[in-house]
């Protein structure tokens, strides 16, 4: 190990990051959270995404080929068949969006705690009734497809949806004490337990200036597009749906074709827009969280700075190459998907120096 | 704690409480019933068509039309209350290093804040005034104050400390 590692930890770092301290739970989890939900949204980009895309264009096309027989009940299975490939589809987006959202949250508790006027157990008590519930909510997303309404009490609701709303509850309810115990510290001005360390350090001020860069970007491209497409999108969907209702009903199934295309076109143009949109803002807040974090990070200089690069790098390569698919098609996607994987691979990195950290810490705890 | 980081921070976890909060009650109560709606409408604006009804076709898609307009607009201001209220609680850790006078950092803050709540309520509102000319106006200047606080917090995160 080269002479520029982080520093061993000592007393005041044993306390900021103290053995089963809630910080610890909270940093843990938190990338442990964003890791799985990058990962899943590889996995679903390379194998379901587009696989999903072509099967709703196939079952638009035999709805067309139903009006066309004057089939309703054909049109019926055809929709039928739709809404369960788009419930398909929205559950594995929301559970990804929703496993990397509570991710960055418990990052961000993490760093709030020494303003968190609650006794240590207390708040460690809240860390693992929020990583419960962290973990639970995107479980309980993804399977409302697989699970639908089976044995269910409920009209409309399933048990996998009652389990994700319990578990969105129970972030709720934890944040919600939080923020009783962050007002109780505006009362008493005392922080419970030592701030993060500061250290002005290239890794550090790299993430925090690329991440408030990229969160603004993510700011710039959303209100473009919102000011010059998305309305315009939303005129373009139903005259594309009129327009292929019309052709498919005087039996013009050709024309109901290329409509069909045309709204699968205009889908992609949609969700490739505002997937850079959002991926772009989150990849910055991640890199800003990171940030506070590389003071745990004990590896040396070097990789340290690699892994930032690395996923400095990853998190431009996603939206831009996403962005290109219109243009480019599977190959921007496939670039895309490796800006991801860059993304993960750099949390894995820095993950590993956050725990070699720990390790020396309660290495050190023990031997005193 | 400068006053600039107890609003962004408190004003940050109570948004994304408020956030969630609606989250799950749209999920519980309404989520669903849109979903069968917008999928019903238009299923119905296909089958209408293959029965030769053209007037109830048009109409049954006029309202997966004016449903999904709903629909996104909701699911938006959930998610966008939620990412706003993340950015407000990373700049309030770091907002000490914005290298501004506290006075101008309040009124970042202030700014930032606004925008927050500003950008995800006009946005919901649409959905009760389809098209409201002062609603898209609202929804313009929301996030129009969030990027003015953003580029103003990356000047000041730029700036040397010596010249606060």
């Amino acid at each position: 190990m080269p002479a520029t590692v982080t520093t061993l930890p000592g007393k005041t770092d044993s306390a900021t990051l103290s053995a089963m301290s809630a910080r610890r739970l909270y940093i843990f989890a938190g990338i442990g959270l964003i890791t799985c939900g990058l990962l899943f949204g590889d996995i679903f980009a390379v194998f379901i995404l587009h696989q999903n895309a072509g099967r709703q264009g196939e079952a638009l096309i035999a709805a067309c080929r139903a009006v066309a027989a004057g089939d309703a009940a054909a049109v019926n299975q055809a929709f039928s068949h739709l809404g369960d490939l788009l419930e398909d589809r929205g559950t594995k987006v929301d559970a990804h969006v929703h496993m990397i959202g509570a991710g960055y949250l418990a990052l961000m508790l993490g760093l709030i705690q020494p303003y968190v006027a609650f006794s240590r157990k207390a708040k460690k008590s809240l860390a693992v009734l929020f990583v419960a519930g962290a973990i639970l909510l995107p479980v309980g997303i993804f399977l409302i497809h697989y699970v639908g309404l089976a044995d269910s009490p409920f009209a409309v609701i399933g048990w996998a949806s009652v389990l994700a709303d319990s578990s969105g509850g129970l972030l709720i309810v934890v944040l919600v004490v939080t923020a009783w115990g962050f007002i109780q510290y505006l009362g008493s001005g005392q922080i419970t337990e030592p701030e993060l360390p500061e250290e002005d350090s290239m890794p550090r001020r790299a993430l925090l200036t690329g991440g408030t860069i990229l969160v603004l970007l993510g700011f710039l491209h959303g209100a473009y597009y919102a000011g010059t497409q998305l309305y315009e999108h939303e005129r373009q969907e139903t005259a594309i749906l009129q327009r292929m209702i019309d052709a498919a009903s005087t039996g013009n199934l050709d024309a109901a074709t290329a409509e069909v295309n045309s709204f699968g076109g205009l889908a992609g143009a949609r969700a490739v827009n505002i997937a850079a949109h959002s991926h772009v803002i989150e990849f910055g807040l991640l890199a800003m969280l990171l940030s506070f974090v590389q003071p745990f990070v004990f590896l040396s200089e070097e990789w340290k700075r690699r892994w930032v690069k690395v996923l400095l790098g990853g998190s431009v390569i996603l939206p831009v190459f996403v962005l290109l698919e219109l243009k480019l098609g599977l190959l921007a996607g496939g670039i895309a998907d490796i800006g991801g994987l860059m993304v993960v691979v750099s949390l894995v990195g820095m993950l590993v120096g956050i725990v070699r950290y720990t390790g020396s810490l309660d290495t050190a705890e023990g031997a005193r | 704690m400068t006053a600039s980081r107890k609003l962004l921070i408190c004003g940050g976890v109570i948004l994304a409480a408020f956030g969630m909060l609606y989250g799950v009650e749209y999920a519980l109560v309404t989520e669903h019933q849109t979903l069968e709606h917008m999928g019903g409408s238009l299923a119905q604006s296909f089958t209408a068509a293959a029965g030769h009804d053209a007037a109830r076709s048009k109409a049954a898609l006029h309202e997966y039309g004016e449903t999904k307009y709903d629909y996104v607009r909701e699911v938006d201001a959930h998610s966008h209350w939620i990412g706003l209220a993340m950015l407000m609680i990373v700049l309030g850790v770091i907002f000490d290093r914005v290298h501004f006078g506290e006075g101008i950092r309040q009124g970042i803050a202030v700014v930032l804040l606004m925008g927050s709540v500003l950008f995800p309520l006009a946005v919901l509102l649409q959905t009760y005034h389809h098209g409201a000319l002062v609603l898209k106006a609202l929804a313009v200047v929301g996030p129009g104050l969030v990027i003015a606080g953003l580029t103003a917090t990356a000047w000041g995160l730029a700036r040397r400390e010596s010249a606060a």
